[in-house]
């Protein structure tokens, strides 16, 4: 068995997965909701595993190293977080038709990884081989992975809002019956962002701590330190809006989805569009 | 003479205004940068304006840059401080109204939270009591006083002790838990503080600079960021820089091998240190960053043979890079470039190699890779002539980033102080009970900061056991 095998496994799941979330949305079935988290689950299981035996095989080869050292790595790394983050919030808070809006983004993931990407195991450029690689990488992919979770209660927040505005005749019934009321919707909202505020804060940390110990510099304002200053200006933002009046619920869900756009951006965006130290597979040391 | 008075009057009419004006206008401006609103503005705008510079070249422009827009373009963003926007004077202005936003709101708020937190409510109103959403609610038939002390044991033992007050004949039981976490959220504030003095003192007394060092020399200066020699104070000796590379021809490992002198002799503990990306060596506060490498252009002679195919005897040259030589039969060559390991640009090769150029007499010239490892690949190109590499005696040097930043310690107690901040400001919450015993009943009242549904549930847990109180 190899890890290639089980990451495709882990993609046919979380796919599994978002049918039943699809399904349980459609049919208000309650078996069918907690059946998505489990398969959630089950998929999280199978791609823990795949990392950890990609993990072994980068050492069986001579390369070893952690398995988040460039775009394939990382996306499929970003996938694992989704889930984890959102296995916490389903746990706790038990609102089962958030995994329908969270689900897909990790099964983009894994698809575009899968189906897009060179999965090639590659040794370590010099510039990577530190122990902070590891440290930087799962703070900030854990910080992105509560502002996807986020980001996708606050879709649910802003389809809820303009359908109850527009027919308020069918409180009770429909689609949005499943929906968790407005206010926890909220709520959640920002639970997910008081998770990811403080892992972004600490990747950003880690990152100008790296910065610092291998080129002399904690900050040098590159395109990358530059865009996740933004996303967390952006949250930073999010935060004094709430005890501002009148900047809860339709605002803050905005806010939130511009805050995890801002940070795709921050994790695509610059490698594609933008130059700097940051990006993946350039032989800069 | 009633004149005078009435001048006088308005006088004073006028200075009165004019006081309560600058009062009024001095409050405003206080308002002003101790509001949120400003907060959001500052962050929206610091977010935005970043932007820029991460799009437009920062620094050094390079002239493609400058050939690609208008000239009127690049006058109005070089006015406007875009190519080297982080330092500009308006996003510095930026980041000073931010820190006066910071500091003016903290001097508003922080003496109420302190006075809240050292003179919390002891006893809850009646307005208060009604509306709170957490309470419970007991009959009680005993005396007020047993059931007082009952309730100080049972606060004491569930929850933490709590202080008394006796009013109308009622006993008022307040009781807290982690009050000084509400000033987590002033940890934070002061941390961003922090970081910036610690960024101000880098800038102010700090440097970095940049140094070449050829294998077996060594230096007592580097180059600062306008081209000033800065002064080491003792030497740097690279003994050996070496590259590494995978089988792939990617590098593995940029190394060199650096001693430090003072007055000449190595200092202990800093002989032959290897220096590697992602390992520098720090000596007196300064640190050297491998950062690049190349082959020292002076004086590097490279041998070169030319034999030709048909037998006969092998001819030696040697050539500086760049230098040309002319054969016997009219044919020149010119050695374009050499690398002593040719991995990184010929995966499947390894050793020296070098790039030449040979124009045999009325032919046009052509250019090719010698191996000094691979001698049947310099015959397999089928040429009257065999060209072949002996190697250099360039000797390389190493390319050092040297910092010197005294402030990062700072910068590194206010992430701390961050960190710590935002923890204790999320995942704390001060929690406060109040009881009321009164003539007939006993209720209990509860409030918490942050995480209400966790709270919700130890609240009930305690009215569960402050439900089956014996008393
Ligand atoms: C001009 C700058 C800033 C001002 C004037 C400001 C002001 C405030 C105020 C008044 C509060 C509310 C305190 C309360 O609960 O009574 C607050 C909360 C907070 N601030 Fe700031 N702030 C600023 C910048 C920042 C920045 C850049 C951060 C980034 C870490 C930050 C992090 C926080 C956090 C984490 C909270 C708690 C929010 C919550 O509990 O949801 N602040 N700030």
């Amino acid at each position: 068995m190899t890890s290639s095998m089980l990451f495709n496994v882990t993609t046919f799941t979380y796919l599994i997965s978002m049918i039943v979330f699809f399904a349980f949305l459609a049919s208000k079935n309650k078996t069918l909701g907690i059946t998505g988290s489990f398969i959630a689950y089950a998929g999280l299981a199978v791609q823990t595993v795949a990392i950890a035996l990609r993990w072994k095989e980068s050492y069986d080869m001579g390369v070893g190293h952690a398995p988040m050292s460039n775009l394939y790595e990382s996306i499929v790394f970003f996938s694992w977080t989704i889930i984890l983050i959102f296995a916490y919030i389903d746990i706790r808070y038990k609102y089962r038709i958030v995994g329908a809006f969270v689900v897909p983004f990790a099964l983009l993931g894994m698809a575009w990884a899968q189906l897009g990407m060179n999965t090639g195991i590659e040794p370590l450029v010099p510039a990577l081989q530190s122990n902070w690689l590891l440290y930087h990488v799962i703070t900030c992919f854990l910080g992105y992975a509560a502002f996807a979770v986020a980001c996708g209660i606050s879709i649910m927040y802003l389809i809820k809002a303009v359908v109850e505005s527009t027919d308020s005749s069918t409180p009770a019934g429909g689609l949005m019956s499943m929906f968790p009321p407005l206010r926890v919707l909220d709520d959640l909202n920002y639970r997910a962002i008081m998770i990811g505020f403080p892992l972004l804060t600490l990747g950003i940390i880690t990152g100008a701590a790296w910065a610092n110990y291998a080129w002399g510099t904690y900050w040098s304002w590159d395109p990358k330190e530059t865009w996740s200053l933004i996303v967390w200006f952006v949250y930073a933002a999010f935060l004094h809006a709430r005890i501002t009046k009148g900047w809860v619920g339709k605002r803050a869900a905005w806010l939130s989805v511009i805050g995890f756009a801002a940070t795709i951006f921050c994790y695509l965006g610059v490698n594609l569009f933008l130059s700097g130290l940051h990006s993946y597979g350039s032989s800069k040391m | 003479m009633s004149s005078t008075i009435l001048i006088f009057h308005l006088l004073k009419r006028l200075e009165a205004t004019l006081a309560t004006n600058e009062q009024s206008f001095v409050n405003k401006l206080w308002d002003f940068f101790c509001s949120l609103k400003l907060t959001l503005f500052l962050l929206f705008s610091l977010a935005l304006t970043s932007i820029i510079g991460t799009i437009l070249p920062q620094g050094a422009v390079p002239p493609e840059y400058i050939a690609q827009i208008s000239p009127t373009k690049f006058q109005i963003y070089s006015k406007l401080g875009f190519f080297d926007m982080y330092h500009s004077w308006w996003f510095i202005t930026l980041l000073y109204v931010f820190s006066l936003n910071l500091v003016c709101c903290s001097i508003k708020r922080l003496p109420h939270v302190f006075k809240f937190i050292s003179e919390p409510i002891l006893v809850l109103g009646e307005s208060a009591r009604n509306s709170h959403p957490l309470k419970k609610e007991l009959k009680y038939s005993g005396s007020i006083e047993k059931g007082k002390e009952r309730l100080v044991q049972f606060l004491q033992n569930e929850f933490s002790t709590p202080v008394i007050t006796e009013q109308n004949n009622e006993f008022h039981l307040f009781a807290q838990k982690t009050a000084w976490c509400r000033l987590g959220v002033y940890v934070v504030h002061f941390s961003i503080l922090v970081i910036f003095i610690g960024a101000i003192i880098g800038s102010l007394v700090g440097y970095k600079g940049y140094v070449a060092i050829v294998e077996g020399t060594s230096v007592n200066s580097i180059d600062g960021k306008n081209g000033q020699k800065i002064p080491l104070g003792f030497e740097v000796l690279c003994e050996k820089f070496n590259v590494e590379f995978y089988s792939t021809g990617a590098p593995k490992e940029f190394r060199s091998i650096l001693t430090i002198l003072e007055n000449g002799k190595p200092v202990p503990g800093f002989s032959k240190i290897k220096v590697i990306v992602n390992e520098p060596l720090t000596y007196k506060g300064m640190t050297f960053y491998q950062s690049s490498y190349g082959q020292a252009s002076e004086g590097g002679e490279h041998t070169i043979t030319v034999t030709p195919r048909n037998g006969g005897t092998a001819e030696k040259f040697v050539v500086h890079e760049g230098e040309s030589k002319t054969l016997k039969d009219g044919t020149t060559f010119t050695v374009l470039e050499a690398t002593p390991e040719v991995r990184q640009f010929a995966p499947g090769f390894s050793g020296p190699a070098a790039r030449v150029q040979v124009t045999r007499k009325g032919a046009e010239p052509q250019i090719f890779v010698v191996f000094k490892n691979y001698p049947d690949v310099n015959a397999a190109r089928g040429d009257a002539l065999v060209f072949g590499y002996e190697g250099t005696d360039a000797k390389q040097y190493t390319g050092l980033q040297v910092a010197k930043d005294p402030g990062v310690w700072v910068v590194w107690l206010g992430c701390a102080l961050m960190v710590i901040g935002i923890s204790v400001a999320f995942f704390m919450s001060h929690k406060r009970v109040w009881v009321v015993v009164s003539p007939g009943h006993i209720r209990m009242y509860g409030n918490a900061s942050k995480n209400q549904a966790a709270f919700l549930m130890q609240f009930e847990e305690l009215s569960a056991k402050f439900q089956e109180l014996k008393i």
